[in-house]
């Protein structure tokens, strides 16, 4: 088992399904400021995939680059966690997803900043200043939308009981991790668990949200497996060049 | 007052009436030449000079129809996003799109300048009452399309465009100069997916070749009907709104664009094209004109999707709107509260 | 008997975003410039939104959102803000395009 390949694809497809998600909304954003802003967000999350994925071929040493990985693997290939194929659903559904995800981006890259493999820990800090401004922009709407209207409330409340279920995935460890953490070019997950529940919490607190009773996570993407969703979305997403192997693009 | 006699020195009201108007209409008859000559001398007209009502409402109507086909021609290329069959190329059509949601919000801004609340605006182009450019009336049917849309129709409007970096409008003028700037990006991406598809593989080829056959008349029909069938134009190149003509236009782009046609291998889908030595222009077949005025009319391809898309994320996006605007109001007043405790 | 009608939503819906007005200043640049304006809810919003749509190719730009309505004006006297290319996102720029000689004028 290729330790390195496999933590780099579960970095890769994290940000590239969150990356293909975001730009579903390009147009039909709630105010076109809002699209701008899903989308620049969407951009930074397909260069990091484009930087991670990169990488990842790399270290498989199999020729495989960033669109042999994205658009030639099948979904049990895939190693995001369960929270980023969660679908977009409505607005709230997607800042809930957002959110959840950038708190514990936030954590990743700050900890891979000082990965021991030099090329690892370039991507993770330029990857930290836009996790940041994402961050502050996903927290930013949580609390507009927890403590808005009622209907805002109401909605928001219930994407958070819908989601967080799926973050879990992200705090997975394994012998992947571990063997990560171990050798020093990467994280366990876990470590981020406590920080994260914090900023839940405070988020919770201002936006006038309950953070809802513990439930049994859903987990299974750092392992290939994966909710009904992911199919449809890379179906759409590898049709091209799944349809024309031979062309270039 | 009374005068001598006594009567009355001030003028029955009636004609003080009459003669006050007459004061106004000289007031703008003035105004209306100062205004004339301003903007033939090449200078810019700001949103606090006077203007004449006509200069103002052309002006909301062009600009916000602008703004508006910024806006809709998001659709047919985001289209794409999804499908977009390298990273590369995903991310380049991501930023060309949110580029062109850029572009629409300094012409909604320019716009407002004017008087006029963003808002209302988009109700006139959800309601129909508003136009945007009727080439975004057209499908997206295969990846050659972003190219041919990026080659022909980001083209096309660069020409349009880039005299209007002279209008007399300040803030028009102002928000073409820097979406200009970020235009030429757009046209050269889509150029270059077309040169690597009209040299790709067989099936590549026919795609942009397709892709050509459709986009090509509609492109032509961008630059506006015939300059004898124009009722808006003479009165916006007046007053520096326009500063070429529809035809000058389209022939400019048809002279420009064949040679890259042919540069790319692709037929230029019109038997009847030729190059006339004598003017030293191309010379197109017949445009079809009664197409136009369908897709125009609202019977094009895709007009009805089009709008349903736009008043679809409107209306979704309504609560989102007004959550935020509550939220902000919350805010407000428990800072005020906390100032009247803290005093 | 006046027949009660519902309330009208759409007066309440027509309370719009504020307008802001954007102010730029580069990295390179002495001084802030007028580059347009945004709706926002609220100021944050404004200042993250003004990087997104003004700042999206320029690191380092000093934001200043003000709400139209706390201005008063003569006559406005803006010149052009001229770009100095963010470093990363070069496919944004004319010049990242390898094109043949032959293609003039794009």
């Amino acid at each position: 088992m290729n330790a390195r390949f496999e933590y780099l694809l579960r970095l890769g497809d994290d940000a590239l399904i969150l990356g293909q998600q975001l730009g579903l909304w390009t147009g039909h954003g709630p105010v076109l400021e809002e699209d701008i802003a899903l989308t620049n967000i969407g951009l930074d999350q397909i260069g990091q995939a484009r930087a991670w994925l990169t990488l990842a071929g790399k270290a498989e040493g199999a020729g495989r680059d960033e669109d042999k990985l994205a658009y030639f693997r099948d979904q049990s290939g895939f190693r995001n966690a369960l929270l980023c194929e969660r679908p977009n659903g409505h607005f709230g559904d997607t800042i809930v997803r957002q959110f959840l995800f950038d708190a514990y981006a936030v954590c990743l890259h700050a900890a891979l900043s000082g990965s021991s493999d030099a090329e690892m820990a370039a991507i993770a800090r330029k990857s930290a200043k836009e996790s940041a401004y994402h961050l502050r922009h996903s927290r930013a709407w949580m609390v507009r939308l927890g403590d808005g209207t009622e209907e805002s409330h109401s909605k928001v409340q219930q994407s958070l009981n819908d989601l967080l279920p799926y973050a879990g995935d992200l705090f997975h460890s394994d012998a992947v991790t571990e063997q990560a953490a171990g050798e020093g070019w990467g994280a366990d997950p876990a470590a981020f668990r406590p920080a994260w529940d914090t900023a839940v919490d405070e988020m919770c607190a201002e936006a006038c949200l309950t953070r809802p009773e513990s439930v049994p996570e859903q987990v299974g993407g750092r392992e290939g497996r994966h909710t009904e969703q992911l199919s449809f979305l890379l179906a759409e997403m590898q049709v091209l060049p799944r349809t024309y192997p031979d062309a270039q693009w | 007052m009374n005068g001598f006699g006594g009567e009355p020195l001030l003028p029955p009201i009636g004609s003080l009436h009459v003669i006050l108007r007459i004061f106004d209409v000289l007031m703008e008859m003035d105004l209306l030449q100062r205004f004339e000559a301003y903007v033939a001398a090449e200078k810019k007209i700001e949103p606090k000079d006077w203007m004449p009502d006509a200069y103002r409402k052309t002006l909301i109507r062009q600009i916000s129809q602008h703004a508006h086909s910024e806006i809709v021609g998001m659709l047919p290329e985001g289209n794409w996003i999804s499908r977009a069959p390298s990273l590369k190329r995903k991310a380049i059509l991501m930023a060309k799109v949110q580029d062109e949601a850029g572009h629409g919000l300094y012409l909604y801004s320019a716009c407002e300048t004017l008087g006029v609340q963003r808002d209302d605006t988009i109700e006139d182009l959800h309601s129909g009452k508003a136009k945007y450019s009727s080439i975004f009336n057209y499908p997206t049917l295969n990846w050659a399309d972003i190219g041919a849309i990026g080659w022909l129709v980001d083209g096309a409007a660069i020409m349009n465009q880039v005299p209007i970096c002279k209008c007399s409008y300040g803030p028009y003028a102002r928000a073409m100069v820097r979406v200009c700037k970020e235009e030429s990006f757009h046209q050269r991406q889509g150029f270059q997916i077309m040169m690597n598809m009209a040299g790709g593989t067989e099936d590549q080829k026919a795609m942009a070749q397709d892709a050509f056959n459709r986009w090509w008349w509609p492109s032509l029909m961008m630059f506006g009907p015939p300059d004898d069938d124009s009722p808006n134009s003479a009165q916006s190149m007046a007053w520096n709104i326009k500063r070429f003509s529809n035809d000058e236009l389209r022939q400019k782009f048809v002279d420009l664009t064949v040679p890259q046609a042919d540069l790319l291998g692709l037929t230029v889908p019109d038997p009847d094209l030729k190059w006339n030595e004598e003017t030293g222009h191309y010379e197109t077949g017949e445009i079809d004109w009664s197409e136009f005025k369908r897709v125009v009319s609202g019977h094009g391809p895709c007009n009805k999707e089009r709008i349903e898309a736009r008043r679809k994320a409107w209306d979704e996006g309504a609560w989102v709107r007004e959550a935020a605007r509550v939220h902000a109001e919350k805010r407000a007043s428990r800072r005020a509260d906390a100032n009247t405790a803290a005093a | 008997m006046p027949i009660l009608q519902p309330p009208n939503l759409s007066i309440v819906e027509k309370q719009h975003w504020p307008l802001w007005e954007i102010f730029i200043r580069s990295r390179q640049g002495l001084s802030h410039r007028h580059v347009g304006s945004l709706h926002a809810a609220d100021a944050e919003m404004a200042v993250e939104n003004a990087r997104d749509v003004y700042t999206r190719r320029q690191e380092g730009a000093s934001i200043w959102v003000v709400p139209a309505s706390a201005i008063t004006a003569s006559s406005p006297d803006e010149k052009e803000v001229l770009f100095d290319p963010a470093d990363d996102k070069v496919y944004r720029h004319p010049t990242f395009y390898d094109l043949p000689d032959e293609v003039k004028n794009m």
